[in-house]
């Protein structure tokens, strides 16, 4: 996509080369670039390759023998895969926080580093859709899905919306990094106006895939715990802090391992939005309790059962009460002072946010939405190896693709800046 | 390709004939000696790929190439619909050694079928699900059927006191039964949600899966607010003289594994002026079955005469099946 869109900057050519040539050239050097590195990376990668291929083999077992691998059921049909699909979007929708401040508010010191944001939500909407595909019953089928080849069920489906704003999401992000760094690679300036629309683009499309994976669950009537109106600003809520807090994290292993050392700012900034972000998340979550056990009636009971146990079945108790400790931990940790230095809170605050907001919107979101069930029946559910390994197999090859692009955009941007070079922000 | 590349760290000589020349040449030998490192580790990466990937060959033997190929219902046309049921026959023959005879029921026109069940008769035995059970060839060894009956304590309509596994003596004095299953909505969430289509509602009202269609994201069991939706989470298992052979491309036919399907007023019978099974296997007489649209039909007169109650009407589904009371 980039090397077409990259193709009209006709400024002098310093090379006789098209970009058609020059594009996939720079892709495999940078690519040859990125399985360099020392002992501890390729250790790394080869726990990375290796984990994935152990969820691919679990995945592979589990279309040949039917998704009865799986411990989902007729009554929980959806399980660990669309719990972690869901807490994958916040992820990507996320690095719009960096965006934002960087381009709308022209934060020169965020403008330097965010391509990292970009980069995540790349590697994160590869892990929304390997999580989609895993738990399809029929991966063969998929075709039926292409728009012109298959059948799609658009508008009226939100699973179709979210498959475009998904697919959407990935190719702008690919575009703007992908020209960033070959710009940037050519030791030229970028054209703006051949990636600041796109950038643009993104801030609005980064809230779409939330909202849009969001009401693939509150659009539906006859699931009383995910039927609230309070979702979406939910989810996006939680999205502008596990996003933000998985970056800083990224930006820490950059720095630890490759010395890319970013400006102090922008992981300022980052905290200032997660310390807003997450009170207003935990302000809803609280309105959310509220408004379930003071009505009580038909809409409580699954609420009952996530955080209390119900009939005898309690299964999601001690997830719940996890996600609910560690956000408050998280929290708390955030707005000490010290969580503005480069310290060791930082990061553990960053660690609970991340977990408890992975649970918050997985298995303490999606689960209950199904006990109990459209019956009244409960049956409750929990995790299969296959799924876990599978799961694990995801995250490993997110991983993977996330430690390459870094990799790419450590070795492009290589620490050289020089106030120079006319190209020394983005 | 420019020059203010940074470092100079690419390695084999194919990378370098791109550049301009100014660039100090790699150390060949070291570069080399890299590229063989990762050439092995390549090659031993795409050999465990191949090993994790290889149940996917037996799971890809089971799909010829006619069925990946083959596209949705409403495309085919009738020479298309012949040979694909043509296929679909053999295989049932080739794997169960039974000759079974799938038609492509289609809408009586000016039919709307729908079905009521008198609560005040009905007695909880049960026969309906072990019609179901049987005639739609559901898996013998999870006792699969697209009805579940209720027992509900007198005195409430809240399916929260409900128990869907109770036993023992049917009817219980404190108690009352409700038998639920797909109420073939006329605004089926269901069909809304599916993301390729391979649900809707036919002319008689009744929804139907194409089986050869479903990707099994199973979207629209989430989106059932009567659990009327089943996975094949398995090849469901049928002993062969116990396959009903009466089938219908859109109903009874042996599902594939991986797939939705859901209870279709037993098309394959009622199109063809039959009833329902569940209806035919109840001893008490609480279900009622018919074409709507005929106003002197049993159905109908029930529906003008008696009091009625829909189940979860407040999601606005429109269901065309009843719940009546004498």
């Amino acid at each position: 996509m980039s090397s077409t869109t990259a193709l009209p900057t006709s400024e002098d050519q310093r090379s006789d080369d098209s970009h058609l040539l020059s594009y996939p050239r720079f892709l495999k050097r940078i690519l040859w670039l990125a399985t360099e590195g020392s002992f501890g990376f390729y250790a790394w990668m080869t726990l990375l390759t290796a984990l994935s291929l152990v969820g691919l083999n679990a995945w592979a077992n589990q279309v040949a023998g039917g998704m009865i691998g799986t411990n989902m059921t007729d009554h929980v049909s959806w399980g660990l895969y669309i719990a972690n699909f869901t807490f994958c979007v916040g992820l990507a929708a996320g690095g719009v926080m960096m965006v934002i401040p960087a381009y709308l508010y022209d934060d020169e010191d965020m403008h330097k580093v965010v391509i990292v944001g970009e980069t995540v939500a790349i590697a994160a909407i590869v892990m929304c859709t390997l999580s989609v595909v895993v738990d399809l019953g029929r991966p063969d089928r998929f075709w039926h899905l292409i728009p012109g080849l298959g059948e799609f069920n658009w508008p009226v489906s939100m699973l179709t919306w979210d498959v475009i704003v998904l697919n959407g999401y990935l190719l702008i992000n690919l575009h703007v990094v992908g020209y960033l760094l070959y710009m940037r690679y050519l030791g030229r300036k970028p054209n703006p106006s051949w990636y600041i629309p796109f950038v643009f683009l993104s801030i609005f499309w980064a809230i779409s895939i939330h909202t849009v994976t969001a009401f693939l669950y509150c659009g539906l009537g006859g699931r009383p715990f995910w039927n609230t109106a309070l979702l979406a600003p939910r989810f996006l809520a939680s999205a502008f802090v596990s996003g933000p807090a998985f970056i800083i994290l990224v930006m820490r292993v950059m720095r630890v391992t490759a010395g890319y050392t970013a400006p102090v700012g922008p992981a300022r900034t980052l905290i200032q939005i997660i310390r807003v972000a997450m009170v207003v998340n935990l302000v809803m979550l609280a309105s959310e309790i509220f408004t379930l056990f003071y009505t009580g009636g038909a809409h409580v009971s699954a609420a009952k059962y996530l955080f209390f146990g119900a009939h005898g079945h309690s299964g999601l108790v001690p997830w719940m009460w996890s996600s609910i400790v560690l956000n408050l931990l998280g929290t708390f940790l955030f707005f000490l002072p010290s969580a503005m230095q480069r310290s060791t809170v930082r990061i553990v605050a960053c660690l609970c946010c991340i977990v408890g907001i992975w649970i918050e919107k997985g298995m303490g979101l999606i689960i209950p939405g199904f006990i109990p069930s459209t019956l009244h029946e409960i049956v409750e559910y929990s995790p299969s190896l296959i799924e876990w390994k599978v799961t694990v197999g995801i995250w490993a090859f997110g991983l993977l693709v996330l430690t390459v692009l870094m990799k790419l955009v450590i070795s492009v941007f290589g620490g050289q800046v020089s106030p120079k070079e006319p190209t020394a922000t983005t | 390709m420019t020059t203010t590349n940074d470092s100079s760290p690419t390695g084999d000589g194919s990378q370098v004939d791109g550049s301009q020349g100014d660039r100090s040449l790699p150390v060949l030998q070291h570069s080399s000696r890299r590229t063989a490192v990762k050439g092995a580790f390549a090659t031993l990466g795409a050999a465990a790929f191949v090993a994790a990937v290889s149940p996917l060959r037996q799971a890809a033997k089971q799909t010829t190439a006619a069925e990946f190929m083959q596209t949705h219902y409403k495309r085919l046309t009738d020479e298309d619909k012949r040979q694909v049921i043509e296929r679909l026959e053999a295989e049932v023959k080739q794997e169960h050694g039974v000759d079974v005879d799938i038609a492509d029921d289609r809408p009586i026109p000016g039919t709307k079928f729908v079905y009521a069940i008198n609560l005040s008769v009905c007695n909880g035995n049960g026969k309906c699900v072990e019609a179901c059970h049987k005639e739609n060839n559901h898996d013998r060894a999870t006792n699969q059927s697209y009805i579940r009956v209720l027992e509900m304590p007198k005195g409430t309509m809240d399916m929260e006191h409900g128990n869907t596994t109770y036993s023992g003596v049917v009817p219980k004095d404190d108690k009352f039964y409700l038998p639920v299953q797909c109420q073939q909505c006329d605004e089926p969430p269901c069909v809304d949600v599916c993301p390729v289509k391979a649900t809707w509602k036919e002319e008689d009202g009744i929804v139907v899966v194409d089986y050869n269609w479903c990707i099994g994201c199973r979207y629209c069991e989430a989106a059932c607010p009567y659990h009327a939706r089943r996975f094949n989470w398995k090849q469901a298992e049928v002993p062969a003289d116990e396959i009903n052979p009466d089938q219908s491309y859109l109903s009874n036919r042996l599902r594939p594994v991986g797939v939705v399907e859901k209870c279709t007023y037993c098309l394959h019978r009622t199109r063809r002026g039959k009833l329902p099974a569940c209806l035919e296997a109840c001893p008490t007489g609480a279900r009622v079955f018919g074409n709507i649209l005929d106003p002197d039909s049993n159905i109908r007169w029930i529906l003008e005469n008696k009091r009625v109650y829909i189940l979860k009407e407040e999601l606005g589904t429109k269901p065309a099946f009843f719940y009546y009371f004498d």
